[in-house]
């Protein structure tokens, strides 16, 4: 294994973040934080920094580095950028919430920057070795991060997610081992090289075992059905900007690596894994808004309703095109801005030790809090894929790959669920402003501007990508296109 | 060319005039009704030179206005009118003043009120002028937003149901009408076209007729929600009779215009084969929903619901107008649209005069209004007659011309939809019967206030409508006439030039892999 020392330019933002991260650690340990935003400051200045760097990757040819585990094209530095839309916003809304909740510690900071190095590096990924330790690094900082209030709740929402997260890993070590076994390495590029001297999957079963095995990993992370059990449970349990940061940031760097995986080096087994996909991608949405309607706390709705995202994101992996992957970039960066955004809303209305999130604690809120109903309302409307917002924009263009592909059918199941979707979305909007407040919810909230920077970041996002989105299809074509 | 930027600025004026709104103090409330006043009128006033500026003779797209917008996908914003859609522009702008004047009385989150109607007549007019399939999509979408809080904040009793239905009943069909549109999309690239969303490109595509038939389903579809055509109709009668006055006003003057208008643009020029197909199967509905609403009309106890019933049975007859594919109807079609866009509007109007004094609309809760307000029995008796289609009022024009075209095309069709004529006039009659004549028994009756100089303001405009419309409709069929014959002998063109294309697998044959999940 040669190791050239250029290769360190692809890991600069990697790096930067990372030595935030322990920069951090630092300041908390000689400078306790209470009542400062000092580390929150100091993550996000690192994390422009990183995105300051991760720019110059797009337009730049893809170059890969350290023996070809790693990558740096513009899929790579579109999903970075991601991770660090997901850092910020998670920052801004965990800033008030942390120090309401009195949990105001830089360890937060911290372990929320190394999830972010495991997520960018997953996309990065050329690598199943370097992907599985990705993912981990991603994973581990999340289940302390999801039991970091040691409430009760949150105590077994991190158990749980701890659990069943390692067994999900297991299995897909093993597929991965399996991987091994028949193709002889588990570098994509080896494997597709591999793959094309094969006539046929049938003639590797084992390979084929472990494909499976990957997805099942895949779909663990990224909650579809069935293995989305564990994800009401979690995401109701966490600290709600931990919800938020497992919801955005952990989908969609699993789906940056899912997509790449499987469409690079598994491209052989499509006929398999497409109708198997279909099948999970139509479960999943159905699932997820089906249980979705059934739910009167808003925080457990929302974790229904990641179900259902995966779901249509899952219609993107069916498809497998470049303007599939497309869709599913603009999809994500869509997701991330209204469910922060959302999740950020839920925190306001919340107190101390109090989350208030059932739907009666909504009641009439929109006309106590004009503004605040207002985010509320575009994120809900988003979420429901009503234009002209960015959640349309990111269902129409996945639909649209799927329907150039001939999977009509499934495009029509993907718009009937979106249709079922809007009755839970616009109940919010039912008690925020059909009812008539019953509590004192809505009188007293709790924000800061950090908060409310991440609210209006997220409005104005929803909207430009919503109205303009051109620009932003035009990166994300350019960073599809290789595929 | 100046002028053309006159269908941008009636489509995003109120835009605008909503966002300053919301710098406006809400306790400010007269200061905010003056403003949504002012910003419909000048709107309205913007439009008037359209009636000039149009060019009556030409039947193509006028005052067009094309800008790249998403340009990797061939998205553009496209703007334009022509005779089918011109008068719609002018009767939404028309009522939203009007509406805005019967809103005087809100007085409850009046800021927020007056947001959603200026955002709605947005989003009305950019439907109506749009000629980019995808932009439509956009603001025929996006219309539901406003008008849902209006049903759900400012609303009756049961506002929540009635608006919840509303949204998802049209959402559904819309959506469908998405995934259409995007096959349509690649069928176009794939047969050679640009990349692009068109709709003035899109009718050159030569369409076999099975694939026609299934874009056609999901198209009609959505738009017969929003028609409403029996049997999907039922989301009307909650939405209007929960509606505040001015919503209902709105509701059945132009959104339900969308419905027909969708067909006139879209459902029927691109998909002409499986019109004709369909024709027999459409003109079915249209009688049935014609003779359904009437029968259901009559036996309503609230004259709200009687009134949004009597929407059901007229816009029975647009459709059947328009599915007679020829010149009489069409043109009928279109202008019973418009014809009900008054009437209805007025009764709608009417309606709101005698809750606002009684907060009842229970025919039974009135009766001898006819002593206590004369006037409003004068004016409620016009509409009425209007409604029903008295000669020398806006309604006969229409009908007539819906009849005609009707029996040229099907007598049987016609023959029951003129039994629909006679059962109007029972239930309005009979309605207007139980509530204005009789003994004035009622002690809150007797002293009801006639109209007030206010409520004159806006039935008067209607009123002069209801009049002119009737008496010399040329003025107004002229300029449909010219764009009707062409959009006919499109559609007959078209028909003519696909009848012979085959396709065995009607979806899968146009997409350059055939991946079926099954595999």
């Amino acid at each position: 294994m040669d190791f050239q020392i250029s290769d360190l330019s692809l890991l600069a933002p990697h790096m930067v973040v990372t030595g935030t991260a322990l920069l951090v650690l630092l300041v908390e340990a000689f400078r306790p934080g209470k009542g400062r935003s000092d580390a929150t400051y100091l993550s996000i200045l690192g994390l422009l920094v990183a995105a300051g760097l991760t720019l110059k990757q797009f337009g730049a040819p893809a170059s890969t580095g350290f023996a070809g585990m790693l990558i740096a094209d513009g899929y790579a530095a579109f999903f970075n950028m991601v991770a660090y839309v997901v850092g910020i916003l998670t920052l801004l809304v965990s800033d008030s919430y942390f120090r309401s909740e009195e949990y105001e510690h830089g360890e937060f900071h911290a372990l929320m920057l190394m999830s972010l190095v495991g997520m960018m590096l997953m996309s990065g990924s050329n690598h199943l070795m370097l992907m599985f330790l990705a993912l981990e690094t991603m994973s581990i900082s999340i289940y302390a991060m999801a039991g970091y209030m040691r409430t009760k709740e949150g105590t077994e929402s991190s158990f749980k997610y701890f659990l069943l997260g390692g067994a999900s890993s297991a299995f897909m070590l093993y597929g991965i081992a399996l991987l091994y076994a028949s193709c002889g390495t588990t570098s994509l590029t080896g494997m597709v090289e591999y793959f094309s001297t094969l006539p046929s999957l049938s003639d590797s079963p084992m390979a084929l075992a472990g494909i499976a095995l990957v997805a099942a990993g895949f779909c663990f992370k990224i909650a579809a059905f069935p293995f989305h059990v564990w994800t009401p449970d979690v995401y109701q349990g966490a600290p709600t900007s931990v919800t938020a940061f497992m919801a955005t940031g952990v989908k969609a760097a699993a789906f940056a690596a899912f997509f790449r995986i499987f469409v690079v080096a598994f491209p052989i087994a499509s006929g398999a894994w497409t109708s198997a996909f279909w099948v999970l991608a139509v479960a999943t949405m159905t699932m997820g808004n089906f249980a979705a309607l059934a739910q009167r706390d808003v925080k457990r709705m929302l974790a229904y309703s990641s179900i259902a995202h995966a779901g249509y994101l899952l219609i993107g992996m069916v498809t497998a095109t470049s303007e599939a992957g497309t869709g599913m970039l603009f999809y994500l960066i869509s997701y991330v801005f209204m469910n922060i955004g959302a999740f950020g809303i839920v925190i306001m209305l919340g107190k101390k030790g109090e989350d208030r999130t059932t739907l009666e604690d909504y009641a009439g809120v929109g006309f106590k809090k004009p503004l605040l109903g207002a985010a509320l309302t575009i994120f809900m409307f988003s979420m429901a894929g009503i234009p002209p917002t960015a959640g349309f924009i990111g269902k129409f263009l996945i639909f649209k790959a799927a329907v150039h592909e001939g999977y009509i059918w499934l495009a029509v199941l993907g718009v009937l669920n979106s249709a079922a979707s809007v009755y839970y979305y616009l109940r919010v909007l039912v008690y925020m402003y059909f009812r008539e407040s019953e509590s004192e919810s809505g009188d007293v909230i709790r924000t800061s501007p950090l908060s409310i920077l991440a609210a209006a970041i997220s409005v104005i996002a929803i909207l430009v990508l919503g109205i303009a989105p051109g620009y932003l299809v035009q990166i994300a074509e350019a960073a599809t296109a290789a595929f | 060319m100046s002028e053309s930027y006159i269908l941008s600025i009636l489509a995003f004026l109120p835009l605008a005039g909503a966002f300053l709104l919301l710098f406006m103090k809400s306790e400010n409330v007269g200061l905010i009704r003056f403003w949504t006043l002012g910003v419909a009128l000048a709107n309205f006033v913007v439009s008037l030179p359209l009636l000039w500026l149009f060019d009556a003779s030409n039947p193509g797209m006028q005052l067009q206005q094309k800008y790249a917008w998403i340009s990797s996908l061939g998205i553009s914003y496209h703007v334009g009118i022509d005779g089918i859609s011109f008068w719609l522009v002018l009767l939404t702008t028309f009522l939203s003043v009007i509406c805005i004047v019967s809103s005087w009385s809100v007085e409850n989150k009046v800021r927020e009120y007056m947001f959603f109607f200026l955002l709605l007549e947005t989003g009305m007019i950019g439907a109506l002028i749009s000629l980019d399939v995808f932009l439509f999509y956009i603001f025929w979408e996006a219309m539901l937003i406003p008008m849902y809080f209006l049903i759900g904040v400012w609303g009756g009793k049961e506002r929540i149901y009635a608006a919840v239905k509303f949204f998802i009943f049209t959402m559904v069909g819309s959506l469908l009408m998405l995934v259409a549109i995007m096959a349509l999309y690649y069928i176009n690239i794939n047969a050679g076209g640009d990349a692009t969303f068109s709709i003035l490109e899109w009718y050159k595509l030569p369409l076999a007729p099975s694939v026609q038939m299934i874009m056609f389903a999901a198209f009609a579809l959505a738009f017969a929600i929003k028609v409403p055509m029996w049997p999907v109709h039922t989301w009307l009668p909650d939405a209007h009779t929960q509606a505040p006055t001015a919503g209902s006003v709105i509701l059945a003057g132009v959104l339900l215009k969308m419905g027909t208008y969708g067909y006139l643009r879209f459902a029927m020029p691109l998909f002409p084969n499986a019109v004709e197909a369909a024709t027999p199967f459409m003109m079915t509905l249209a009688v049935i929903g014609i003779i359904y609403g009437a029968l259901v009309a009559m036996v309503q106890k609230d004259v709200k619901k009687l009134v949004a019933y009597s929407s059901v049975s007229h816009l029975g007859y647009v459709m059947l107008g328009i599915f007679a594919l020829n010149p009489q109807g069409v043109v009928g079609g279109i202008y019973q649209s418009l014809n009900h866009g008054i009437s209805t509007g007025a009764l709608f109007l009417l309606v709101g005069v005698i809750y606002e004094r009684r907060h009842t609309r229970m025919i039974e809760d009135f009766g001898g209004l006819s002593k206590s307000m004369p006037w409003y029995a004068t004016v409620f008796m016009v509409v009425t007659m209007s409604s029903i289609g008295l000669p020398g009022l806006n309604g006969f024009v229409g009908e007539f011309l819906i009849m005609l075209g009707a029996y040229l095309a099907s007598p049987v069709a016609a023959i029951f939809a003129a039994s629909g004529v006679i059962l109007a006039a029972g239930y309005m009659l009979w309605m207007y019967r139980r509530v204005f004549f009789g003994e004035c028994d009622k002690e809150e009756n007797q002293n009801l206030k006639d109209l007030t100089k206010l409520e004159w303001g806006y039935l008067l405009p209607m009123l002069v409508f209801v009049f002119w419309m009737g008496i010399y409709p040329g003025f107004f069929t002229a300029k449909m006439e010219p764009t009707v014959d062409a959009w006919l002998k499109q559609v007959d063109d078209k028909r003519i030039a696909c009848s012979e294309l085959v396709d065995e697998n009607p979806i899968a044959m146009f997409f350059t892999e055939d991946v079926s999940p099954s595999e």
